[in-house]
């Protein structure tokens, strides 16, 4: 275990050989750059001019009644354009990959928030954009394949294994081997081979940097607690990293609980998962005892991932952060509740970190201040959302389900899907 | 010198390269596998790559992802790879098991060592390992006595074909293409220039894989190499059989198509195939 990379144990680079060359340029490339003023200038301009940052905070005291009456702070990531967090990734690497004369970028999507900015990205700069979803998602995510097709993406639709996130990834890795002279593969998360955890970090370190001066204006003082949903962890790494220093400042990761972590039906790593290699990371992966992937389950499709970003297990091992499964239900509940005592409709991944506000801010009490990443924004997710609180009739339900279930391969039904 | 590296000489003195065959333990089910496995043996392959089923095999095309879909689905486990070993082995053939690294992990790197050699396996060919991050698997490879396939890419710098084959036992896998496993209908020009700067920096044998499917093929591909892996092409033979003893046959015939490729090749001008800096004070 001697390459560079590493978080403690977790890391390094499990990958084929082939891939490299690539690695190593990416590399020498976003060091050089994030040293750059030229190139940090383009992409605080970017996030100033086209993100809309920075994002605010937005203070949520009705929503915090039903937190032990804590003060219950957001950090407005939905707010950013196309919606997520996502965005801060997928410009800085769009930029690298101008700047490594590649014309193509590669990314895979579960909620398609990622994707969704991917393809955002390479409009902006020109670039050839293909995305891999897996089929299940691109039907319970219908709207954002739409939306990537809108924006001139190719969206292919994964049917190997699970047909979801992780399928997605590996789907992504066969296509950057066979391509990789021309392409860059715009990983999502804060996982994968290095320099893919500590770039994509790198560029969502903004949120915590903003967040941490903005609570200080607001509050006085440093927040008790920074609480994020964690999938593959890059906008709860994006947050938490400023904050690390901080060491009266708890940082709490939530996950998917699932239908609960007992049922087996969840994506809790942290809770059920154990220290094995997945997507070309030493890290927590959710296998079984021969070292085969299980199946991750969420009601949200971003949380729906068996494995995690390996700075998150550093975290945990050192014990600087804590981790804590949400359930399908809770999150709901939890994003049911901001809906309807904020006016604020937040992605379902998100909603997992504010269920955890609750109960965190029932925990502490009324003296708490607590911060919480809004990473995204829930119209992507108002279908299921209708379906899960039965808001619709069936004919209604159907109608929005025809989007759902458009054929991720075609194109016909961009129009339709739009206007919906 | 292994068992691997006893064969590749044994095929240099006889003027070919090797034949090696991949198989997935598990498809159709373990016997039927294993069946095939020993079929391939009898129909003229050198060297069995065993394949491991694996949830998330990424640098696999999609015959052999459905494969070791349906190995798993059936219920194959990883003991059941060293079933297979010893089986290709008292059929006369080194195993060599082909292994997505966290299968290795999750067993612990000793432990698999240890059941591979008991199981008479050979080594092992890891597509997700790069030496940097090998170190527990050389240290148990060593203490056993296994070899090491690491693998190599037109992509490799001649730092990282330097690194790779010094850490090779055995052989060292060239990739013909930049890309996953599957038959294509030819392999790159950039095979032999892969292999012509792998053979500049060891004296291991070299052997390719990625795309080879027919008779034609292997010969070409046995010009400039010391063995020739064919996988996809064999495994569709199975898949694409209406019967089990269908596939079987086809197995036969394709194996038997594949060994006279391989001796068919022509002796490059002027000296021993592999050109002067191959293995010739160890054949």
């Amino acid at each position: 275990m001697t390459t560079p990379g590493r978080f403690g144990d977790f890391g390094g680079r499990y990958v084929p050989e082939a891939l490299i060359p690539a690695l190593e340029q990416l590399d020498e490339v976003r060091r050089k750059a994030m040293i750059d003023p030229e190139f940090v200038g383009e992409l605080e301009r970017l996030h100033r001019t086209y993100t809309g940052r920075p994002s605010i905070l937005t203070e949520v005291p009705r929503f915090a009644e039903h937190a032990g009456g804590a003060r219950v702070i957001l950090k407005r990531e939905d707010l950013n354009h196309t919606g997520s967090h996502k965005i801060n990734n997928v410009l800085g690497q769009a930029l690298l990959t101008k700047r490594m004369g590649k014309k193509r970028i590669i990314a895979e999507t579960g909620a398609g928030q990622h994707g969704v900015a991917a393809a955002t990205a390479a409009a902006l700069l020109g670039l050839d954009c293909v995305v891999y979803m897996g089929k299940v998602d691109t039907e319970r995510q219908a709207l954002n394949v739409a939306r990537m097709r809108l924006l001139g993406a190719e969206v292919v639709a994964v049917e190997n294994g699970s047909q979801t996130l992780k399928d997605a990834v590996n789907e992504a890795l066969r296509d950057w081997v066979a391509n990789v002279d021309d392409t860059h593969y715009v990983l999502g998360t804060v996982t994968g081979p290095h320099p893919f955890p500590e770039m994509v970090r790198d560029f969502h370190r903004v949120i915590g940097i903003e967040a941490r001066a903005q609570v200080l204006d607001l509050v006085g003082r440093l927040p008790d607690v920074v609480l994020a949903c964690v999938g593959g962890g890059s906008n709860a790494m994006g947050i938490f990293h400023r904050f690390l220093d901080d060491t009266g400042v708890r940082l709490v990761g939530l996950e998917a609980g699932g239908a609960g972590v007992t049922t087996g039906r969840h994506a809790a790593r942290f809770s059920a998962g154990e220290r094995g290699v997945l997507h070309g990371a030493f890290t927590y992966v959710m296998q079984d005892v021969d070292g085969q992937t299980v199946e991750s389950h969420s009601v949200s499709a971003g949380l729906d991932y068996p494995s995690v970003g390996p700075e998150h297990s550093y975290l945990l091992d050192i014990g600087r952060a804590e981790y804590r499964p949400i359930t399908d239900v809770d999150a709901m509940e939890a994003f049911r509740l901001l809906c309807r005592t904020e006016g604020i409709i937040p992605a379902i991944e998100s909603a997992h970190a504010l269920a955890g506000a609750i109960d965190v801010g029932r925990e502490l009490g009324p003296e708490a201040v607590l911060l919480v990443n809004l990473s995204g924004r829930g119209d992507k997710d108002v279908h299921t959302a209708a379906q899960w609180f039965g808001l619709l009739d069936d004919a209604a339900l159907q109608s929005a389900g025809a989007i759902a279930s458009a054929d991720a391969t075609g194109v016909s039904s961009l129009t339709d899907g739009v206007q919906v | 010198m292994t068992r691997v590296g006893d064969v590749l000489a044994r095929c240099r003195a006889e003027g070919r390269a090797a034949l090696i065959g991949y198989l997935p333990v598990g498809y159709p089910d373990v016997p039927g596998s294993i069946e095939a496995m020993t079929a391939m043996v009898e129909a003229g392959v050198d060297i069995v790559e065993v394949g491991v089923p694996y949830s998330d095999p990424l640098m696999d095309g999609p015959v052999i992802q459905y494969a070791v879909e349906t190995a798993l689905a059936g219920g194959t486990r990883v003991d059941d790879v060293f079933t297979a070993t010893a089986a290709v082995r008292d059929a006369g053939a080194p195993a060599l098991v082909m292994t997505y690294w966290n299968l290795v992990m999750r067993r612990g790197v000793e432990t698999f060592a240890s059941d591979l050699a008991a199981g008479g396996g050979s080594g092992l060919i890891t597509p997700d390992l790069i030496p940097d991050e090998a170190g527990d698997w050389i240290a148990s490879s060593e203490s056993h006595g296994l070899d090491r396939v690491f693998l190599v890419a037109p992509s490799s710098t001649s730092e990282r074909l330097t690194r790779a084959t010094s850490a090779c036992r055995g052989f060292v896998y060239a990739a013909s293409t930049m890309g996953v496993t599957g038959t294509r209908t030819s392999v790159g020009s950039a095979a032999e220039g892969l292999v012509a700067r792998t053979r500049a920096v060891t004296d291991v044998p070299v052997c390719v894989g990625l795309g080879v499917s027919n008779g034609e093929q292997a010969a070409d591909v046995a010009r400039f190499a010391d063995g020739v892996i064919v996988g996809s092409a064999l495994v569709r033979c199975l898949t694409e059989a209406p019967t089990r003893a269908d596939g079987i046959r086809a197995l036969t015939d394709l194996t038997r198509e594949l060994a006279e490729g391989v001796r068919a090749r022509r002796s490059t001008p002027g000296g021993a195939p592999g050109g002067a800096s191959g293995m010739v004070a160890s054949a």
